[in-house]
C-alpha cells in the first residue's frame, strides 16, 4: 500500500514554506488505512457514485413504500374495473397510444384484467426484490465465510469434504433445483403464512446456492493468510482456534468478502425475478416485478407498457448495484492505481 | 489438474486421469439424482404431504390413487426407489399391478405421472430445440464478445473501450424475460418481421432459423456481455506479463504478439466459463425458452415442476447435470492443449 506521502496540488507550492515544512511532517507520520484509501478512490470514482447514490433511493424507496403509494398512488392490491376495456382486458384506449391508461392518478397506467396500480406495484415489488437479494446474500455470506475459513485453516479432511461440496453445488443444475423446491414445499411453514413463507424460502435457497461461491473466495485466501508470520505470533502466543481464525483472520478477509456481497447481490434480484417470472417467486396479491413480467408474456402486444415498467424497474436497480459493486471493487483493489 | 512440476504427461497418466475424472462424474450424477429424489419424496413428507398424493393429484379416488402407487412402486422406501430408478437406466423396467403391466426398455427414465407416455422420447424430442438455441448463441457471444473485450483491453481508455464496456455493463444487467419479451414486442409483433412458431430443422429449416433468430441474439447478448468483460481483463493482465515483453524484445510484430502469445492465455479463462455455461444451457435454457415458448428442455422441465411430474423432472435434472459434467470435463482436458503450463495428473 503505497499512500502518497507528499501534497503535490497546485495550493501546496503557494504557501509559507513554514507551514509546508509543518504540513509534509505532519502528513509523513499519518499514515492512511485501506479503509480510507479506498473511500477517496471510492469518491472519485463518479459512475460509482452514481450507481451508490441509486442504490440509496431504491431502499428508501423500498423502506417508505406505504408512504410513497398513499401519496402518489392506490393500494397495491386494490382493484380498478372501471379503468379496464371489457372486450380486451387491458386499458381503456390502448389502441390509440400504448401510454392511453396513464394518468396524474395512475402514473404507469393500470394492470391488465383488474386494474391495480402498477405504480404502486412497482414500489412494492422494491421491497420483495430488495429484501431477498440483501437477506440471500447475509445468508450465502455468513455461510461462505465460516465454511470457508474452517476449509482453508484446517485443511486434510474436512478442506476435502467442504471443498467437494462447493464443487457438487456449483454443478448443480441450479434454477431447476430451486424451482422444484419451492414448487414442492408447502403453503405455510414454521408458524409461518402467507408471503412471508415464500420469501423465506427463496432467501434460504437463494443463499444456499449462492455461498460456494464466497466459500471459494475465502478459503483460498485463508490457506496463503494462515502461513503469514501474525498467524503464527498469535498462535506461540498460546491464542485459541476460534481467536486465530475470527480475529486475526477473518478482519483481513473482509475486502474480498465486501467486494463479493456487494457483486451478488444484483445477481440476487435477477435470480428473484427469474424465480418469480417461473411462478416460483412470491404468490399473488404481493407484487413483484418478475411476477408483473411474466404476466406481461400474454398482454404485452396491447399492452406494452406494462412490460416495459417492470423490465426497467429491474434493469435499472442491477445495473445501479452493479456499478457501485464494480467501484467498490477497484476501490478495495490493493493493485489498483486509481 | 495439478500445476507446477513440468511432470511428463504421457497416455497412461491421460487414462488414468479421464478414468478418475469419469468415476467423479458419475458419483455426481448419483448425488443430483438422489437430491432430486429427497426434494420430490422427502422433503413433502416432513411438510406432512403424501407424496403420491402430490404425484396423481387431488381429484382421483382412494382406488386409483393405490393402484398407481403399487404400479410405480411409490410405496418402496426411498432408497429401494432410487435403486429402481438407476437399474431401470441401464436395464430396462417393467411396470405391473397385478393384471396391467408396462414394458419400459433402456435407458428407461419412467413413465410420465401425467401423460402416461415415456419420459425418454419426450426428452429426445425436446433435446435437439436446446441444441439449436446454445449452439447458434454460443456462436455468436463467443465470437462478439471476444472481439470486443480484445478492442477494449487493446484500446484501453478510449471511446471504444468505454462504449463498449458501458454496452456490456447494460448486457450483464438486463435480464432475458425482458429484452426477450421486448423484442418479440418490437420485431414480432410491431415490425412483423419473424413470425410462428419454432419448426425442427429437418422439418422446415427456413422457419427454424427465424424462429431461433431473436433467441439466439437476446440470448448472445446476455452472455457476450460476460464475455466481453473477462476477455477485456483476462487481456489486460497478461499483456502485463513478463513474456509479453519478451515477445516484443525479440522484436516480434505487434499482431504476433497479440494474437499468438496474449491470446493463447485469454482463452483459458474463457474456455473455463464456456464450458461452464454451455453445460448449464444444454440443460435447459429455462429462461429463454420460457420466454420465446420453445419446446425444448427447460420448458418441459418447467412445465413438468408445475404439474408435479417427477419422472420428467428427473429425467432432465439427469440430463442437465450430465451436460454440466461432462462439459467441466471437456475443458479441464481442453486446458492442457491450450495453455502449455497446465499439467494433467
Amino acid at each position: 500500500m503505497t499512500a502518497p506521502l507528499h501534497d503535490t496540488s497546485p495550493d501546496a507550492d503557494k504557501a509559507a514554506p513554514a507551514d509546508v515544512a509543518a504540513d509534509v511532517a505532519k502528513k509523513s507520520v499519518e499514515g492512511r488505512s485501506l479503509r480510507q484509501i479506498a473511500w477517496t478512490r471510492l469518491k472519485r470514482d463518479k459512475l460509482a457514485l452514481a450507481g451508490g447514490i441509486v442504490v440509496v433511493f431504491l431502499v428508501l424507496v423500498a423502506l417508505f413504500a406505504p408512504l410513497i403509494v398513499s401519496l402518489l398512488g392506490h393500494p397495491p392490491d386494490e382493484f380498478h374495473q372501471d379503468k379496464i376495456d371489457p372486450l380486451f382486458g387491458v386499458a381503456k384506449g390502448l389502441d390509440d397510444s400504448m401510454f392511453a391508461g396513464v394518468s396524474s392518478d395512475f402514473l404507469l397506467g393500470v394492470e391488465p384484467g383488474n386494474g391495480r396500480d402498477v405504480f404502486s406495484r412497482i414500489v412494492y415489488g422494491a421491497r420483495i426484490s430488495l429484501l431477498v437479494a440483501f437477506l440471500a446474500a447475509v445468508v450465502a455470506v455468513v455461510l461462505g465465510t465460516v465454511l470457508g475459513i474452517v476449509a482453508g485453516y484446517f485443511g486434510g479432511w474436512i478442506d476435502s469434504v467442504i471443498s467437494r461440496v462447493m464443487d457438487m453445488l456449483l454443478a448443480f443444475p441450479q434454477l431447476l433445483f430451486i424451482i422444484s423446491l419451492v414448487s414442492v414445499l408447502p403453503g405455510d411453514l414454521l408458524g409461518m403464512t402467507g408471503s412471508s413463507v415464500r420469501i423465506f424460502i427463496l432467501v434460504m435457497v437463494i443463499g444456499f446456492f449462492g455461498w460456494p461461491y464466497i466459500g471459494r473466495i475465502v478459503r483460498g485466501q485463508t490457506l496463503s493468510l494462515r502461513e503469514k508470520e501474525y498467524v503464527e505470533a498469535a498462535r506461540s502466543l498460546g491464542a485459541g482456534r476460534a481467536y486465530i481464525l475470527f480475529k486475526e483472520l477473518l478482519p483481513n478477509l473482509v475486502a474480498p468478502i465486501t467486494v463479493y456481497t456487494t457483486l451478488m447481490i444484483p445477481t440476487n434480484i435477477l435470480t428473484e425475478a427469474a424465480l418469480s417470472f417461473l411462478n416460483a417467486g412470491v404468490k399473488p396479491p404481493t407484487a413483484s416485478w418478475g411476477q408483473m413480467l411474466s404476466k406481461a408474456i400474454n398482454t404485452y402486444e396491447s399492452d406494452p407498457l406494462f412490460m416495459i415498467a417492470p423490465g426497467l424497474a429491474i434493469f435499472i436497480t442491477v445495473l445501479a448495484f452493479n456499478l457501485f459493486g464494480d467501484g467498490v471493487r477497484d476501490a478495495l483493489d490493493p493493485k489498483g492505481t486509481r | 489438474m495439478t500445476r507446477g512440476a513440468p511432470a511428463a504427461t504421457g497416455p497412461r497418466t491421460v487414462l488414468a486421469y479421464v478414468i478418475r475424472r469419469l468415476f467423479a462424474v458419475v458419483m455426481m450424477l448419483l448425488v443430483v439424482t438422489l437430491t432430486t429424489f429427497v426434494i420430490f419424496f422427502v422433503l413433502p413428507k416432513w411438510a406432512g404431504q403424501d407424496p403420491a398424493l402430490l404425484f396423481v393429484g387431488k381429484q382421483t379416488d382412494a382406488a386409483s390413487i393405490q393402484g398407481i402407487r403399487e404400479k410405480l412402486g411409490l410405496a418402496d422406501p426411498v432408497l429401494v426407489q432410487f435403486w429402481h430408478f438407476v437399474q431401470a437406466l441401464f436395464v430396462g423396467r417393467e411396470y405391473s399391478s397385478g393384471t396391467d403391466v408396462t414394458q419400459c426398455a433402456a435407458p428407461c427414465f419412467g413413465y410420465s405421472f401425467r401423460t402416461e407416455q415415456e419420459v425418454w422420447p419426450q426428452l429426445t424430442d425436446a433435446l435437439p430445440v436446446t441444441l439449436s438455441l446454445a449452439a447458434g448463441a454460443c456462436l455468436l457471444w463467443v465470437v462478439g464478445g471476444v472481439a470486443a473485450g480484445v478492442v477494449s483491453a487493446l484500446r484501453r481508455g478510449t471511446i471504444w473501450d468505454r462504449a463498449a464496456m458501458s454496452i456490456a455493463l447494460a448486457g450483464v444487467s438486463l435480464p432475458i424475460y425482458f429484452t426477450g419479451l421486448l423484442s418479440l414486442a418490437i420485431f414480432s409483433f410491431k415490425l412483423g418481421w419473424i413470425e410462428g412458431e419454432f419448426a425442427s430443422f429437418s422439418d422446415d429449416p427456413a422457419q427454424w432459423f427465424q424462429s431461433l433468430l431473436l433467441p439466439w441474439i437476446t440470448l448472445a447478448f446476455l452472455y457476450a456481455a460476460m464475455y466481453a468483460r473477462l476477455t477485456r481483463a483476462s487481456m489486460l493482465e497478461i499483456l502485463g506479463e513478463d513474456y509479453i515483453r519478451t515477445a516484443r524484445a525479440k522484436g516480434l510484430t505487434e499482431r504476433v504478439v497479440i494474437s499468438k502469445h496474449a491470446m493463447r492465455s485469454t482463452w483459458t479463462p474463457v474456455l473455463t466459463l464456456l464450458g461452464l455455461d454451455l453445460g448449464a444451457l444444454l440443460g435447459g435454457a429455462i429462461l429463454t425458452e420460457s420466454t420465446y415458448n420453445l419446446p425444448g428442455l427447460g420448458r418441459l422441465a418447467v412445465d413438468a415442476i408445475a404439474q408435479k411430474d417427477l419422472p420428467v423432472i428427473l429425467g432432465v435434472t439427469l440430463i442437465a447435470a450430465i451436460f454440466i459434467c461432462v462439459a467441466n470435463l471437456l475443458v479441464d482436458m481442453l486446458y492442457a492443449v491450450i495453455d502449455p503450463r497446465v499439467r494433467l495428473g
